[in-house]
């Protein structure tokens, strides 16, 4: 009885402060010119990317980059230790009933094309919507099909451990190699690389290359989350 | 036109989250949070943010929900047990 | 009244829905006992500032901020949203997995340890 009131208390207060802060919005006439507008406005002549959300969250905000995979790799590992199975225990699935056909011609099927799918975002994050983040998340969608196929497959650990520890490796040399080439102030850079024509695959510099690193990393990271749930 | 699809995305944004607090049954529960992220995701379409759009869809609306019936496949309880 | 709603900003609009379902997922996180139903209510919360923070950056008129080929490239200012918050909600949504995921463990473990998935039976750290 005094838990819900406490409970109804605190709705009451925490509605009253959203309804002053949504009266009290009034949408701005255009972009803010210190910050928003400096981004579009150098965006496009600097780092020669059309997509910019693209060159703000790798170049302008890379440091923020960084600490996100770092946040994903930390709860990756925490999940892997709180559920981690013997190798040679026997799984639960003895029991259950095999898939049925439709499932396992259609995931032979769909798996590489899913597969390809999610290579191509990545691969072209600078030139449309998309990036490492969505193409990772499809490439775990593939994944996570291969099991509703067959329940008992256990993916190669020392592969995906490699191809995991080797991106995110290679996304910090590319960091410290932007500090070697450029000078000091210049962590996280895309001109280490050319830019190329604005509009066609190879430009934007080291663009392409960080945002493959970062769909390899958080495709197998989300996998091996998805196998250490399923047991 | 813009402004009735927003509204009544809004409305079925929140008609599903209060129906995945208030369903007894879990995997029904998770299914309703699954579906308040689908329209998120169409309103993120109707307000000019496309990489968002296309994250929340496939992060959202896919991987979320099945972790979520992974977990409740593991815990085995499908109906709530109090409240 | 129903004039008024229709003659609001798109922003506005998005900004109140998004309010309402951080409310009712808080409501959900404080009444129920059930682990998971909590872990539920805590992803509505995220879903809910997350449409409030794309809603702030929205501008009337103008377009997603991505350079088509038809687009007057030195214009580009006057013609597009603002990109930042669309990048800062990019990073929230994938952290938000990675907790629910790291949340939902430890449910697991809890149930694996004491067979029940009530937190009124988790009473070791009540004085």
């Amino acid at each position: 009885m005094i838990k819900r009131f406490f409970v109804v208390i605190s709705l009451i207060i925490l509605g009253g402060i959203f309804i002053n802060m949504a009266v009290h919005y009034t949408e701005p006439a255009g972009l803010n010119p210190r910050l928003a507008g400096k981004y579009v406005a150098d965006g496009l002549r600097e780092l020669g990317a059309p997509n910019l959300v693209t060159a703000v969250v790798v170049t302008y905000r890379g440091f923020d980059t960084l600490g996100e995979v770092t946040v994903l790799f930390i709860s990756a590992a925490g999940v892997g230790l709180l559920l981690r199975r013997r190798e040679d225990a026997p799984g639960a699935e003895c029991g259950r009933t095999p898939p049925s056909e439709l499932i396992r011609t259609g995931a032979a099927f769909l798996v590489p094309i899913i597969f390809l799918l999610g290579v191509y975002i990545f691969v072209n994050g600078h030139l449309t919507p998309g990036g490492g983040f969505q193409g990772g998340a499809v490439i775990a969608s593939g994944t996570m099909l291969i099991f509703l196929a067959n329940p008992g497959k256990r993916l190669n650990h020392r592969a995906m451990d490699f191809l995991e520890s080797l991106s995110g490796f290679t996304y910090v040399l590319i960091g410290i190699a932007g500090l070697i080439i450029l000078g000091s102030m210049h962590f996280l850079d895309n001109r280490i690389l050319g830019l190329g024509e604005f509009g066609t695959l190879f430009s934007a510099g080291a663009i392409p290359l960080i945002y493959t690193l970062i769909g390899l990393k958080v495709g197998t990271e989300l996998s091996a989350i998805l196998e250490n749930l399923k047991e | 036109m813009i402004i009735a699809t927003a509204v009544l995305l809004c409305v079925g944004i929140i008609i599903s989250g209060i129906l995945a607090i208030y369903l007894e049954n879990l995997v029904g529960a998770v299914v309703s949070a699954g579906l308040a992220s689908l329209f998120a995701s169409v309103t993120y379409v109707l307000l000019a943010a496309p990489d968002v759009a296309m994250t929340e869809a496939s992060i959202g609306a896919g991987l979320t929900t099945m972790i979520f019936l992974y977990a409740i496949s593991k815990t085995k309880k499908i109906q709530a047990d109090n409240d | 009244m129903l004039q008024h709603m229709f003659n609001a900003p798109l922003s506005t609009i998005v900004m109140i829905g998004g309010f309402l379902l951080i409310l009712v997922g808080l409501w959900g996180m404080l009444s129920r006992q059930n682990i998971i139903k909590m872990i539920i209510g805590f992803s509505l919360i995220d879903t809910g500032i997350h449409m409030v923070m794309v809603a702030i950056g929205y501008l009337r008129g103008k377009t997603a901020p991505i350079i088509e080929t038809g687009m007057d490239r030195m214009n580009a200012v006057n013609l597009v949203v603002d990109p930042i918050p669309s990048a800062l909600v990019l990073t929230a949504i994938v952290i938000g997995l990675g907790v629910t995921a790291l949340m939902l463990s430890f449910a697991i473990q809890i149930y694996q340890k004491k067979k029940t998935l009530s937190i009124d039976d988790c009473t070791e750290l009540k004085w």
